[in-house]
Formats: C-alpha cells, structure tokens, sequence
C-alpha cells in the first residue's frame, strides 16, 4: 500500500570546482530542507543569487513536520507555492482532546472567516520538499547542489571560506553570507562554535505513519490515558493519501530499537483501530526531544535559522513553521544590506526578533510538554483533574494543552518599531504580521496581502495624499490608498485595522507591521522606515545628504 | 484585591468538618486527586491573576 517514490536529485559537478576557481557567492545556504528552499525562494525573490549545498540528493526521509501553519502559507503564497501545497495537503482547523474514552475539550484555530489561507493544512514533508524543489529549479537565481557536504567553515571579516565535498572531491567556495538551515545537529553550527543550550525531556515518542481508508474527519484528535493505550497520549494527524500520522507516547524506560518493530508497532495501532481495521506501516520513527536555541542567531558571516537555530517539541507545530517565519524576517533584511540600502546592523534586528519569537516558542513548547508528561505524581493529579472538569465545566478547558499550536508571535519590543504616539486603535500594533482580509482592485476580488509587495507600503484609508510613493535615499515606499488604489467594499479591511479616515499604517517587506499614525505625515513615515531599517542617526543624515 | 488572610468564613468549625468528611471514604490517592479539582475551582472562582500568585507564595512559605 506505499507507494512513494523517493525523487533522485542529480550530482552536477559545478563550474567553479571543475574549473579550480574560488569564487565568492554573495549567499550560500546550507540544507535543502523546507527552511533552506524557502530560503532560497526569498532570496531570490528579493533579486539576489542564492547557492544551496545539500549533502544528499532527495527529499525528506519519512513525513517528518507534517503540520504548515497559515503563516508559512502566507509566506509561501508571497513566494508563489502556497496553491501547490494547499491543494496537495489537507487543511484542517478542528481539535479535539480526549481524556480516557470521553471527550474533554475541542477548539478551532480559525474561528474567523474571510482568510485567503486555512489555519493549518497536513502535508508530508517530501511533498511539501518536492513542491520547493520544483519551485527553486525553475528560479534562474537559484542554483542547487545536491551531494555537497559542507566540511569546514573559517570565518574572515567581510566573507566565509567554506570547505564543500562533493563526488569529485572537495574544494573552496566562499559566501558574502551562509544561511545556516542544516538542522537540529547542524554542523554548521558545531564549526562556528556557537552553543546550543536548553532542556531534554526524559520521554520517548512513536511515530508512526500509517497507510489506511478510516473514516476519521480531518481533525487533530488526542488523547490523554486511552483505553487502546493506557497511562501515556496518543495524537491522530490524517495526511495527504490516506496517510494517517499516529503519534504514541511511549514514556522515558521504552527501549527506541526494540519499539521500532513492526511486531510491537502493529499491535499498538490495532488495539486503537480495532481487529478489522485494514493498514500498512509506511514509516516509523522514534524520538525524544529538547527545548534549545542557539546563542546567537548571527555569528559572523552565518546566520541561523529553523532547528539549527532553535529546537522545539514537536506539539504545537512549531518546528518547521517557526523557522519559515524565521527566513520571512531574515531575507528582506539580507537583501538590503547586500544592496547596500541598510547597514550590516540592521541583520542584528534579525537575532532580535527571531530569537525573542524562538523563546516564545520554546515556552509554549515546554508548557505543552509539562502537561503532557507531567514530571511528578502530584502535578500529573492536577492535569488529570483539569481534564476531568473540562468535561463538564468550561473554566477549564482552556487549561487544556496538548499543544499551542503554531501561530506568529508578534515583535512587540522590537527596535526596528516605531511605538504607538497617537492614539492606538485596534489589535495591529508595530511588530504584528499583517491581518489578510478580503478587498478588490478595480472592481476584481482580491487578498490585501496580495497588495503588499516586495519592499515597505505605506496603507493610508481616506484621501490624505494624492502621492504613489515615498522615497529617501536608496529607500521606498509604494503608498496604497484604500478607495484609490484598494477597495474594501466588505468593511472588514478597516475593521481589522481599526481605521478611520486618515489612518495610515507602515508595513515592512516581511508584511509586518513597522509604524501606525491616525494622520498621514511623510516625516513621520520617512522617520519610520529608516528606524525599520536599522539606521542610526548619523546613517539616516548620510541617506538624506 | 490583596489575598485576604483575614477570618472570612462564617460558621468556620462547620466548613472545616465539611471539607474532612468529604474526604472520609477516600484513599490517599482519591484525596489527591479531589485535592486538585477543588483548587482548580476556587482558583477559577478567585480568578484575579495576583491573588492567586500571593496565595501560592503564601501557600508554598509553609504558613510563615
């Protein structure tokens, strides 16, 4: 009943190995996982040339991350491949948490209507890979080098020597940058030496995908202390192809190699589906997790980013999702400091912001997993008791947490915001990523995040200027003007902005929120995007001269 | 609101029986367990977030 078939990605021996040049590359990516190809994507959509080492030749072994936030769909669509996925995935909104054979609690993730995207779709990681790789190979810009193992890293001021082996040998290249996204064990990070510290969980799970027609919906279920599978959790994901991802807790004495037998894994999954049920194995895996993140997520040269920056549990989908958002922050940054528009500094703001949303996540994380696998007899008592209640008292089901999952944390102390002076309306503060809501152009329906483009856009409702745009030095901003430019015939743009006639919002490249005035006043927008682009003072004279 | 360490019940040797005979019949375990239902819901019930942090503080300083 399995039926993938893993893609080989052809070994090319490249130009400059064969040739024995040493040439500097303005950006080299390490991994060609999802947060390298998005990487890659950004990049590259943000006009710059991007090499990709990979030291294999294909996709993910195994679904792996499996659940793709709205976010990352969001920043997907913007680089062209979110349709791909979405109609390859399952989306789903829709969980639901068991305590023995009773339900306790259920919630949605996107209680709201009038979004482009779904709050959350399943899809193997290969498949989503495939979609990336597909994406990439048609990029001029992007060139991807398969069966390329970085060996070594020497850092100089302005550039990184790298060490790459390949079938034919090894030889030099170097990188203006190297946008590390080799992994939780990244050797990236071991050659740069930076720490990787955090808490191991003394637990062991199971993974297990399973090939079957059930009739479950499309629905996140687990389970606390089954009948099927009792004193542990259990999680149930539907995947693409009748693909069901089930996820057993196994507790820290299990042993990993014997519990990876299909004589031990099959009875397992029989006694949740019953004696007729009718599936095959397709993948099993067995893992145990840390709560870690790197010290700094530039060092040098190398910027870090997905689990070689940071590692997380896996409940909540905070993964792959979190190290989407991290190259969404990181690649309009980049850009600009190769074109020389913002200094070297502004790449600062990216540990900043991203390790701040790391912490967050890891804190997320950590609280999941306390509940999960509470530590001593006494706290297991009081999530046994919270979900007891919640079967019959709604205080307590938001107690319930068998993962928050993945949604974007906003930079609320970011330097690069300009902070609320007038009054504030609303939830959209600075360091918030841009709602979506439904608005048309020219009379045809469209998305408002379709309407933010590669650079800043000043958004300003009502009829404060007639200008299309706002420049200082190398720096612009393309103005929108809702009801010129835009239409919110729906309301729903102004609602979810709090606007009124004269509110104007700064949005950086990343669509997230830098600046909000209830007037329009170019100084104040001028003054804005140089903060958001890490200019100090005496920079933002040199622009202006 | 402080946390009010003031007498507040009324008929106090009434609640205090109340609250060991409706432990009578349990184990060590099922008290435990009962224990901690009883303060999810009057933690709920007090629900002001620095209440409930001076009264885990208080709780945790073993009555000091």
């Amino acid at each position: 009943m399995t039926n993938y078939i893993y893609p080989k990605f052809g070994y090319l021996r490249s130009k400059e190995q064969a040739d024995g040049i040493v040439k500097r590359h303005p950006i080299v990516v390490i991994g060609a996982g999802p947060i390298g190809l998005t990487a890659a994507l950004d990049c590259a959509a943000r006009g710059q040339p991007v090499v990709v080492l990979d030291d294999n030749d294909t996709v993910s072994i195994g679904s792996r991350a499996v659940c793709y936030a709205k976010r990352p769909l969001e920043i997907w669509d913007r680089l062209g491949c979110a349709t791909p996925m979405v109609d390859r995935g399952v989306s789903w909104k829709v969980g639901k948490v068991f305590f023995h054979d009773q339900l306790s609690y259920q919630f949605d993730l996107l209680p709201e209507s009038d979004h482009q995207w779904p709050a959350m779709i399943n899809l193997q990681q290969y498949h989503l890979e495939e979609i990336l790789v597909a994406k990439c190979r048609a990029n001029p810009l992007i060139d991807l080098r398969w069966k390329h193992r970085l060996i070594s890293l020497k850092q100089a001021a302005d550039y990184a020597k790298l060490a790459v082996e390949t079938p034919d040998g090894i030889f030099t290249m170097e990188a203006q940058w190297v946008i590390a996204c080799d992994g939780a064990n990244s050797d990236t990070r071991k050659m740069v030496g930076a720490e990787f510290t955090g808490q191991f969980f003394q637990d062991r799970f199971l993974i297990a995908d399973v090939v079957m027609k059930a009739d479950f919906p499309t629905e996140r279920w687990f389970w606390f202390d089954p009948p099927f599978h009792p004193g542990q959790s259990v999680l149930l994901h539907r995947q693409a192809d009748n693909i069901w991802r089930i996820d057993f807790q196994l507790g820290w004495e299990a042993d990993p190699d014997e519990e990876k037998q299909p004589e031990r894994v099959i009875p397992r999954i029989r006694a949740m589906l019953g004696d007729g049920a009718q599936f095959a194995l397709e993948w099993v895996s067995i893992y145990q997790f840390a709560c870690r993140r790197i010290d700094n997520f530039r060092q040098g040269r190398v910027l870090f980013a997905g689990d070689a920056a940071h590692q997380v549990s896996p409940f909540g989908a905070r993964g792959a999702n979190t190290g989407v958002q991290d190259i969404d922050n990181l690649a309009w940054k980049l850009a600009m400091v190769l074109r020389g528009e913002a200094p070297v500094a502004l790449l600062d703001s990216y540990h900043e912001e991203r390790a701040y949303a790391a912490d967050d996540n890891i804190l997320n994380s950590t609280r999941a997993t306390d509940f999960i696998t509470p530590k001593t007899k006494v706290s297991r008592y009081f999530r046994d008791a919270v979900l007891e209640l919640a079967q019959h008292h709604a205080f307590a089901r938001p107690l319930v947490n068998s993962g928050r999952l993945s949604v974007p944390t906003p930079y609320l102390t970011s330097a690069l915001n300009t902070p609320d002076v007038d009054l504030a309306v609303g939830e959209m503060r600075p360091g918030t990523n841009a709602a979506d809501a439904p608005i048309s152009i020219a009379g045809k329906p469209s998305w408002f995040l379709h309407c933010l483009g590669n650079g800043f856009t000043v958004v300003t409702f009502g009829k404060a200027t007639e200008k299309t745009v706002i420049e200082i030095g190398p720096l612009a901003a393309r103005i929108l003007r809702v009801g010129r430019d835009i239409e919110d015939s729906s309301g729903l743009l102004a609602a979810r902005y709090g606007a009124s006639p004269g509110t104007t919002y700064l949005f950086r490249p990343d669509q997230y929120v830098a600046a909000r005035w209830t007037g329009f006043d170019e100084a104040k927008i001028i003054e804005a995007m140089l903060r958001a682009t890490g200019q100090d003072s005496a920079g933002q004279k040199e622009l202006a001269a | 609101m402080m946390l009010n360490l003031a007498p507040n019940i009324a008929n106090p040797d009434d609640f205090y029986a109340e609250l060991i005979n409706s432990q009578r019949n349990l184990d060590e375990e099922q008290a435990l367990r009962m224990n901690a239902r009883l303060i999810l819901l009057l933690a709920n019930h007090i629900g002001d977030r620095k209440v409930l942090t001076e009264a885990i503080a208080c709780a945790r300083a073993a009555g000091g």
